[in-house]
């Protein structure tokens, strides 16, 4: 059976409510295959690319370039090329008649994070999804659940995904204790047990890779597959001076040229995202938190712990993603574990989580499935 | 993590964490506890409207209820800053400053500078101000221009929950004297506010929302009604630069004077009178710092120069409304 899908304004972290449509990807008439990017929209703290989740053609681009769109409006229709304009006016015109835009209440009521004790630490996840083998999330230095925004969703797509803030982060506990991977692979670990994980598939951006690793060292058997992006731990380089500059950065103007180096397209460093990430800086105990992290891992601009071996030893399936240009920590570690599939994005940076997520999305799908 | 709390509610968590913090903070003025003889908790007003509710029973001790004598316990809450505490002193309307001018304009913001920086006076003056109450003119007023006009002292004026809390949390901390204020009807806004304590530094001014047509900036309340007006006028196709300097002093030049050069248009906001106003300081600045950059003369969004008035169909014409605003926007947008 033919079918017409349409295409919506996405909802990227809990708080948009609207989005502005920057460019068309696609042409009418373009085959579209699902991951592809379609559209780029951007929300007030980043912009990005809405990606199909179907095979089709893109028959209308509805909303046009520097509109500004609630969360769910109607941007584009995807159908097949044997389904008739009449039919795909018909859903463009009862859609329209049909949408309401979502008040702030109804906004606010999509899924919520939640808290969870461990340790006596409290740590806030994320989950979309339900069902299949659980995925984990886990975010780099001075990051949170957010840096999935991109990818939780797709991933969830038919099984229980979480992402959750490390101790010193995002919402969590500020107390980050021994300020080792080992510690946070601890707080991850019982993280798991407390929501009632047995094993998962892990998922770590860069600081949250070598989070994976040293849980897999420690606890192997809650382990079923590795996927590194851009991670720590794969060899002793880092960009030091962006490890100490973002500890001791506390205005705008001396965060902005280190949150450009995460990125290939600097523009992606909004003026939003600065801030947040000055409100996430200025929570008591994040300062303290994030030098003894620092201290700990990254001291003197140089990885206290390499456990490639550790990944290798394990005997689990490692998928290892990288940006080829990523500033923060050297494309080389890529290769640092020999039996791992290992993937080079071209022209990307450090998030390329964010700035890649189609591909990055994919690549988990298919190596996690 | 953060939640959704009241302006108010935010006030009350930053007193509420500094006092758990720091046992020299202390909270004092009239009805702040309950009224002379109230036994706790219960039955304790928390000020005029509420906002130090709670907090009498939970720091004993520490909240002090004063007689009606802004004179006399103004001056002695900056006796204490002097002396090693970090009293926060609530004077309920800003229009009743006028009475104790000499311990806050020549003693407190005098001292550090004629003590050769050998005193410090961290005392924190809270106080409502602002139109809208059917309050009539004595209780009614936007004070905050003749504060910033005194060196030596720092002047806050938070727009929103979030700036509430960390203001305040930085105002206590702060070694100077600060005249925070808050806006009464400010006080039922809801917003985002994490439940840990964080600090809002001094003199750094929010971009409420990006443009590239025209800037405006505003000032506490308004900065709401600005938002209004910018979120009516994207609609239209004009894109409003929205700037909360937050503080009016110190005051964040740098970045009005930024975005000015990039629009070259501006609109000033300001619920006080315009004379001598921080509508006249922002526009006097851009107009010798960025004459070269405008493309159309300077509006300024203010009350006109009367008494806030007590019949409400005449109050309600006197505070700038969105309405007004955006008149102002697109006069200068549409300037040739």
């Amino acid at each position: 059976m033919s079918s017409i899908l349409t295409v919506t304004m996405p909802k990227w972290g809990l708080s948009m409510q609207e989005g502005k449509v920057n460019l068309w990807l696609k042409e009418v008439g373009d085959s579209i295959a699902p991951g592809e990017e379609i559209v780029e929209v951007e929300s007030e703290k980043i912009s990005g690319a809405v990606e199909a989740a179907v095979t089709g053609v893109l028959r209308r681009q509805v909303a046009q370039p520097d509109e500004v769109l609630p969360v769910g409006a109607l941007l584009g229709v995807i159908a097949d090329a044997d389904v008739s304009d009449d039919l795909i006016d018909d859903l463009i015109a009862r859609f329209q008649a049909e949408f309401v835009p979502p008040t702030d209440d109804e906004a606010d009521a999509g899924p919520q994070t939640q808290t969870v004790q461990v340790n006596g630490r409290q740590l806030r996840y994320l989950k979309r999804g339900d069902g299949g083998t659980p995925l984990l999330l886990i975010h780099g230095f001075g990051g949170d659940l957010n840096n999935w925004l991109f990818n939780h969703e797709a991933l969830a797509a038919s099984r229980a995904v979480y992402a959750i803030d490390l101790p010193g982060h995002g919402a969590s506990t500020k107390v980050t204790g021994a300020a080792s991977l080992d510690d946070l692979a601890d707080a991850v670990s019982g993280f798991m047990e407390a929501v009632g994980i047995a094993s998962a598939d892990l998922v770590g951006h860069s600081m949250g890779g070598g989070v994976c690793l040293a849980l897999t060292r420690r606890a192997p058997q809650k382990v079923k597959s590795l996927t590194l992006i851009a991670s720590a731990a794969l060899g002793s380089d880092i960009n030091g001076a962006y490890i100490d500059g973002f500890v001791a950065g506390n205005t705008r103007n001396a965060l902005k040229p280190l949150l450009a180096q995460l990125f290939s397209d600097a523009g992606l460093v909004t003026r939003q995202l600065i801030d947040d990430m000055l409100k996430y800086k200025r929570l008591e105990g994040v300062d303290e938190a994030l030098a003894t992290l620092a201290g700990g891992l990254f001291p003197a601009g140089r990885q206290s712990a390499v456990l490639a071996d550790v990944a290798a030893a394990s005997g689990k399936p490692v998928l290892v993603i990288w940006g080829e240009n990523d500033r923060i920590i050297p494309v080389a570690h890529a290769s640092a574990i020999p039996s791992a599939r290992v993937v080079v994005l071209p022209a990307q940076g450090h998030m390329v989580q964010m700035e890649s997520a189609g591909e990055v999305n994919k690549l988990i799908g298919e190596f996690t499935s | 993590m953060a939640r959704k709390i009241t302006y108010q509610q935010a006030i009350n968590e930053a007193l509420d964490q500094e006092m758990a913090r720091d046992p020299s903070v202390i909270v004092m003025g009239e009805d702040v506890a309950g009224g002379a003889g109230a036994p706790g908790d219960e039955d304790s007003w928390g000020g005029v409207l509420g906002v130090t509710k709670g907090l009498y029973a939970k720091h004993p001790g520490r909240v002090l209820d004063t007689p009606i004598s802004e004179s006399g316990y103004i001056g002695a809450a900056v006796g204490a800053a002097c002396n090693g505490m970090r009293p926060v002193a609530e004077l309920m309307f800003i229009d009743f400053m006028g009475v104790c001018f000499d311990q806050i304009f020549n003693q407190a913001a005098k001292f550090r500078y004629m003590f050769g920086g050998k005193a410090k006076t961290p005392v924190v003056i809270r106080a409502m101000y602002g139109a809208g109450f059917r309050a009539a003119a004595q209780h009614s007023q936007c004070l905050y221009n003749i504060f910033t006009h005194i060196p030596g002292l720092k002047v806050v004026l938070p727009s929103n929950p979030y700036d509430a809390k960390g203001l305040l949390i930085q105002s206590i901390r702060d070694n100077d004297p600060v005249i925070f204020l808050e806006h009464k009807a400010l006080y039922t806004m809801e917003g985002d506010v994490p439940e840990e304590s964080y600090i809002v530094p001094f003199g750094e001014a929010a971009v409420v929302q990006e443009g590239d047509d025209v800037t405006i900036v505003a000032f506490g309340r308004m900065v709401n009604y600005a938002k209004d007006a910018g979120t009516s006028l994207r609609k239209k196709g004009v894109q409003c630069e929205i700037i909360d300097p937050r503080t009016t002093s110190p005051m964040d030049f740098d970045t009005i004077l930024e975005s000015v050069e990039r629009t070259g248009r501006l609109v000033i906001v300001d619920e006080s009178h315009p004379r001598c106003s921080m509508a006249s300081d922002v526009s006097g600045f851009i107009a010798q710092e960025a004459f070269g950059a405008l493309k159309a003369p300077i509006q300024m969004v203010t009350a006109p120069h009367v008494p806030v008035p007590f019949a409400a169909s005449l109050e309600d014409l006197y505070i700038p409304s969105p309405a007004r605003i955006e008149e102002a926007v697109m006069r200068v947008k549409e300037y040739r």
